[in-house]
């Protein structure tokens, strides 16, 4: 794990989101250093997978300022922040079902038009991904969820981008590719991919993280580096949705 | 033409044709999840920018057909961009109305620019044709053949091969997932109405060439079948609308060998109907297609409806009542009068598309029933034109609910289609079932309005019969409305998963709504046959189910006391601004399409 305070890429102040009359979040702030990974933790309905679609831009907040390697993306639409370098591993990983692998994998790189660079990265996602390489021509519906969550991943990093958000990248997989896809996102990372998660099974994510945030009702109630909140028994109380966690 | 190769090869002719409209609403769907009932008037605005293209500018017939789909194209974009576009954010219903409204506008514009009498489209071909097989086939047919294919050659190669294709086939399997990898959806948006509406121009133009002739009814009729040809194969699924289309040519090309040619609709609704009720995904369906329309969430604009106090409406209708009593025109009772049956419909309806959420655009197939229930009841058995109206709407809550309960498992824009395919059975029943409705004659001659004895006559006893049949049904409705029966109803408007959840009978509760909205619209249509004393299997028409369903938008769905504002208002402002007739259904239409854009809750808000 890094020591020290990098410098943020992606910076989220004092957010607050409404859907109609109920808020979600409240004076929402979390900051994601260069080359870090950083982990939202938070139980059901905390407002993690809004925090994910305030990023993309797919939810407008009310209030509060979003900025990605100093510029705001507040006002973009989802395709211009994809295009500024954020790519999405989407909760439930959301394939083109009845598109093929491969055509899942080189949508990822519809944001570039460098077309031999796409040809050469596509490769490179086969020895990164390398269960996929037999997989290319089926159609993406047909794969086990480990293996759409594997394509959802090359998809992602097939954008070339400077940052990737993951909503809960590990659901609903057996426990074998679960240690598989931690291992590939800190692959990822070490390539100078700044990696934002949403999880909420803290123990994993806390293994791979360095810094994270716990998210409760909208709230944070804890931050930190990774290594001080594993040991904290209130993490584990506001994981586990406990009312005293604050 | 008598073998069966003839029947084959034009049926299959025809089913190009339907092909053309249907891939346009197949790729549409897909990307918006919109059924594009604009899509005929764009076909017509082909057939016509056609025949300006050969009679006037002598253009020849390559020429035509691009000139056509450049034109057709941009209308598309204009649709897309003016008309859908703004409306992304709001309520699931607002694009649907809007491409309704759309439709309206443009079909009237094409009719006002070039008067509605038919018009000859020659082929500009030479009418020659070969011998096949024990069959005969024309150069027409080579041409609109060789345009079916090479159009879905060149689509298959976009969709497969272009980027832009890429983004339309990521944006229709999945919006959100295609937004988060860059693509811009109202490119694709702007593709895929373009392209939609380039291939039903050219289609309109095939058409017009292929009969010799154009007129504005043609708009109808080809959204209806592109529509059951896309439903059949497949809502969203473009080789299925392909097939969808050649077997509905087939199949009326094979049902007029057998019946004739009076049936040829008949055998198009039945079959989008057995779809729907079996195979309400289409033929061709992959089960891992996501639903098409989402499980919950608001269709109708919720709304705070506008609290009219009690008093208030004691004093209107008082006022309405003692109306005949003051000195005015006979002319503005009989406005009214309209405007009384016309609210008695959209009491109907408001029940129907409002309160349980089934947009139903058939309706006026429920005033039909009335209306020939209560004058065939009347003329030849006798039977006193007080209780034949009563029969009427009672006929018409029976069958009408017989009829629309094959699609109480379906929702949202599914519910729309098969009611506006059951209307249209209704219709072609009506046109052929000579033996008991006198077929195309219709029936004249029916006796005027009478109560207890006495004719009603006079507009002033008309008006108050009308006022009170209407005023009793509003009161009656509002009752139901506030009690335990009225909160289900709501119930699985809102969420009918949920509803279910809770233990209630969907097929129970929309049942009773139909019930109750069938008779009101047959006591309506009921009135309306004796009103006219003619009546014919044109009476009540499309036409009428979409003005219905502009006066409930215009009240607020829902909305008791809506409705009939709603229909005074639509019925009374054109001839107090003394609108032409000929323009008063494209004011309809754009009253539609501001009231989606702006209100889409009405005027007096949805309840």
């Amino acid at each position: 794990m890094t020591t020290g305070a990098p410098e943020p890429l992606l910076v989220l102040t004092d957010v607050n989101t409404f859907y109609g009359q109920a808020q979600v979040h409240f004076d929402l702030s979390i900051s994601v250093g260069r080359g870090h990974i950083v982990c939202l933790l938070g139980g059901n309905a905390s407002g993690k997978s809004t925090t994910m679609k305030i990023i993309l831009g797919l939810v407008k907040p009310r209030s509060g300022e979003v900025t990605f390697d100093g510029a705001s993306l507040i006002g973009l639409t989802t395709p211009q922040i994809v295009r500024r370098g954020i790519a999405s591993v989407p909760e439930a990983r959301r394939l083109f079902a009845d598109m093929s692998v491969r055509e899942n994998i080189l949508m990822g790189a519809f944001v570039r038009n460098d077309r031999d660079a796409v040809a050469q990265d596509l490769d490179k996602m086969l020895t990164l991904f390398p269960k996929l390489g037999q997989r290319l021509s089926q159609r993406a519906g047909s794969l086990s969820g480990g293996e759409q969550q594997m394509v959802a991943m090359a998809r992602a990093l097939m954008s070339r981008p400077r940052m990737i958000v993951m909503d809960e990248p590990t659901m609903g997989l057996s426990p074998l590719y679960v240690d598989r896809v931690l291992e590939l996102i800190r692959t990822i990372n070490q390539e100078g991919v700044s990696v934002f998660m949403v999880e909420q099974n803290a123990s994993l994510a806390l293994e791979i993280a360095h810094e994270a945030y716990v998210l409760q009702t909208g709230k944070i109630v804890l931050s930190g580096s990774a290594r001080t909140l594993k040991d904290d028994p209130r993490v584990r109380d506001a994981y586990l949705g406990g009312s005293e966690a604050a | 033409m008598s073998s069966w190769l003839d029947y084959t090869i034009n049926g299959l002719i025809v089913g190009n044709v339907y092909a053309l409209v249907a891939v346009g609403l197949a790729l549409i769907f897909g990307v918006s999840r919109l059924i594009n009932f604009a899509q005929g008037s764009i076909y017509l605005v082909g057939a016509y920018i056609g025949w300006v293209a050969v009679v006037q500018l002598h253009t020849p017939l390559p020429l035509t057909i691009i000139f056509v789909a450049v034109v057709a194209a941009l209308v598309g974009l204009i649709i897309e961009r003016f008309g859908l576009r703004p409306l992304q954010n709001s309520v699931r219903i607002a694009p649907l109305l809007a491409t309704i409204g759309i439709s309206f506008v443009l079909d009237q514009l094409v009719m006002l620019t070039f008067s509605p009498n038919p018009r000859a489209l020659p082929s500009q071909l030479p009418d020659v044709r070969f011998q096949v097989g024990g069959g005969t086939i024309g150069p027409l047919d080579l041409l609109i053949a060789g345009v079916g294919i090479s159009s879905a050659v060149l689509l298959f190669v976009f969709l497969r091969y272009s980027k832009l294709g890429w983004a339309v086939r990521a944006a229709s399997q999945d919006r959100d997932a295609a937004m988060q990898m860059g693509v811009d959806v109202n490119r694709v948006n702007q593709a895929v109405f373009g392209i939609a509406a380039a291939l039903g121009g050219v289609s309109g133009l095939l058409v017009g060439m292929y009969y010799n002739q154009i007129d504005t009814a043609m708009s109808l009729q080809a959204t209806l079948k592109g529509v059951v040809a896309e439903v059949v194969g497949g809502a969203g699924n473009v080789p299925g609308a392909v097939v969808g289309s050649l077997l509905l040519g087939l199949v009326e090309s094979y049902g007029v060998a057998v019946f004739g040619t009076s049936y040829r609709n008949l055998f198009a609704f039945l079959l989008l109907v057995v779809v729907l009720v079996l195979r309400p995904n289409g033929l061709f369906a992959s089960a891992r297609q996501a639903p098409p329309e989402p499980l919950t969430g608001t269709f109708i604009a919720p709304s705070r409806p506008v609290r009219i106090p009690r008093w208030a409406l004691l004093v209107a209708a008082a006022v309405f009542a003692i109306l005949p009593l003051l000195p005015v025109s006979f002319y503005v009772l009989q406005t009214l009068i309209n405007a009384w049956l016309l609210g008695m419909l959209a009491l109907s309806l408001t029940l129907v598309a409002g309160t349980i959420g089934q947009v139903s655009l058939g309706h006026a197939a429920l005033l039909a029933i009335g209306a020939y229930t209560s004058a065939l009841l009347s003329l030849t058995l006798s039977v006193p034109v007080g209780l034949a109206i009563i029969a009427g709407g009672l006929m018409s809550a029976a069958l009408g609910t017989i009829l629309i309960s094959p699609s109480f498992r379906l929702r949202g824009h599914y519910v729309s289609i098969a009611t506006l395919a059951i209307g249209e059975i209704v219709s072609l029943v009506i046109l052929n079932w000579e033996s008991v409705t006198r077929g195309p004659i219709g029936i004249s001659g029916i006796p005027p309005l009478s109560l207890f004895g006495y004719d009603l006559i006079s507009p002033t006893s008309v008006y108050w019969f009308s006022f009170a049949v209407m005023v009793v049904l509003a009161l009656l409705q509002a009752r139901l409305l506030s009690s335990h029966l009225g909160r289900s109803f709501r119930a699985i408007r809102d969420d009918d998963v949920a509803a279910r959840a809770y233990g209630l009978s969907l097929n129970r509760y929309k049942s009773l709504a139909f019930i109750f909205g069938g008779f009101a619209a047959g006591v309506s249509g009921g009135i309306a046959a004796h009103l006219y004393s003619y009546i014919n299997h044109e009476t009540f028409n499309t036409q009428q189910s979409i003005l219905a369903l502009t006066v409930v938008i215009l009240g607020g769905l829902g909305n008791v006391v809506g409705a009939i504002v709603g229909a005074v208002a639509l019925v009374g402002l054109p001839e107090v601004f003394r609108i032409a007739a000929e323009y008063r259904i494209l004011i309809y239409g754009i009253v539609l399409l501001l009231l989606v854009r702006f209100r889409p809750q009405g005027l007096l808000g949805t309840i």
